[in-house]
């Protein structure tokens, strides 16, 4: 099938089958590894990618939604104000170890950050229920992300 | 063979959906999951699929006659964000997977997967949900509990589609819903409790009681409901023994990795007790 979609703020069509999920076109076709594939199920957050502005599993997108849509990974929102602010918060807060569902956190944080810039504990932890770590414990993210908020105000 | 299809309209959805074997796909949130292969693999699916998760007929929420309208397009997110409907199937949504997968997954695929577990049921099956069935040459309107005929199992013709779900523009004086899962986030469902009542005077004028996970089905009887209907609601807390003993003959709950029958239907029991015992105390 042939798809049109906008990846990263490029236009892009591509010859596709449209079972295939996004998750493997943005890492095998556009090489874009920053999303990871963790449970494969939707379970662990770490493909999580934005669909016009919204974070969703990337494992479990099949190529045929992704018609007309804007996806965003890391690789783009990393050149951005709000992500610098998230990273220096998280890098402050110890939001990080082993760094492999931080991608996803970091998607995650931004889609719950444009809704609601000024969540509260529990607002985060609902934002963030869909993403696994297995190194911090949260606390220390939910710290960053707090932190993220208080000193971003005006970013989102 | 083609792969999938993707129509524009609702029209040439049904025209594709009476020519062909297909599958028809919403969120993919079930589906993908279904027929995942492994690491890195495209699922497995055995027939074309046809996409019709961005279908504009099957977006709208209206209020008609009375009665809410959803389309089956509809995500989760759009429910919760939807200011028509009622707070206590919100509350249901909300428990639901994540923010992440609630901006993908359907109300009408989480009704056509048809798991015992499926979330939005107990709330449905409560305020007697009806659904709209297109095909090219007709359209029929079935309640929710004819429809979901089995764990997995639909009356969905081959060449039908499910194009709206109908509940009452309506709320309940009384409303309690409680899902027992591992954790709060993320978790599937062992057991599910859903409890409706209207009283009048210190008297029960309607009341509605669902089960979700505890039986190939879920688990819901008018007849034990209308014995309950026009009671003193004082007379609840002596009522317990012997409603929770009728219901107790219909919850069949199984084990299996996410719990055991024994606490299941323990569990299921002690919310209903619960949720009469709040009944009591209604004016």
């Amino acid at each position: 099938m042939k798809i049109e979609f906008v990846l990263n703020n490029k236009s892009q069509i591509i010859e596709v089958d449209p079972a295939r999920r996004l998750l493997d076109i943005l890492r095998e076709d556009f090489g874009l590894t920053g999303v990871k594939e963790g449970c494969g199920e939707g379970e662990c957050g770490a493909c999580v990618v934005l669909m016009d502005g919204k974070a969703v599993n990337s494992c479990l997108v099949p190529a045929g939604n992704i018609v007309g849509k804007s996806i965003v990974t890391l690789e783009s929102f990393k050149k951005t104000e709000r992500y610098k602010m998230i990273e220096s918060c998280f890098l402050e807060a110890g939001s990080v170890q082993c760094g492999f569902c931080t991608p996803g956190i970091v998607m995650a944080t931004e889609s719950l950050l444009n809704e609601n810039p000024n969540p509260t504990e529990k607002e985060i932890k609902e934002g963030l229920s869909g993403n696994l770590c297995r190194c911090t414990g949260y606390n220390m993210i939910f710290k960053g992300i707090h932190l993220a908020a208080k000193r971003g105000k005006g970013l989102w | 063979m083609v792969d999938g299809f993707r129509p524009v309209t609702l029209q040439e959805t049904l025209n594709i959906r009476s020519q062909y074997n297909c599958t028809p796909i919403a969120g993919g949130t079930d589906l993908m999951v279904q027929k995942a292969r492994g690491f890195a693999l495209k699922p497995g699916f055995e027939q074309p699929l046809l996409f019709i998760g961005h279908l504009p007929e099957l977006q709208k929420i209206v209020i008609k006659n009375n009665q809410i309208h959803i389309g089956s397009g509809l995500l989760l997110t759009d429910l919760l964000n939807s200011e028509i409907i009622p707070e206590i199937f919100k509350e249901a949504v909300r428990l639901m997977a994540s923010p992440p997968s609630r901006n993908l997954a359907s109300i009408g695929g989480n009704i056509c997967n048809a798991s015992p577990a499926g979330d939005t049921l107990p709330y449905l099956y409560a305020v007697d949900a009806q659904l709209v069935l297109k095909s090219v040459a007709a359209k029929r309107t079935v309640p929710i509990d004819k429809f979901i005929t089995g764990p997995k199992q639909t009356d969905l013709r081959k060449d039908e589609l499910l194009t709206e779900i109908i509940i009452p523009n309506k709320t309940f004086g009384v409303n309690y819903y409680k899902k027992v899962g591992q954790r709060k986030g993320m978790s599937l469902t062992k057991a599910a409790f859903l409890g409706l009542a209207d009283c009048e005077n210190k008297r029960i004028t309607d009341i509605r009681i669902a089960f979700g996970s505890v039986s190939p089905k879920i688990v819901r009887s008018r007849e034990i409901e209308r014995t309950i209907v026009g009671k003193p609601t004082f007379e609840m807390i002596t009522a317990i023994p012997e409603i929770l003993a009728k219901y107790a003959l219909l919850i069949r709950p199984i084990d299996d990795a996410r719990s055991s029958a024994v606490y299941r239907k323990k569990v299921s029991l002690r919310l209903l007790e619960d949720f009469l015992r709040k009944i009591d105390k209604e004016k």
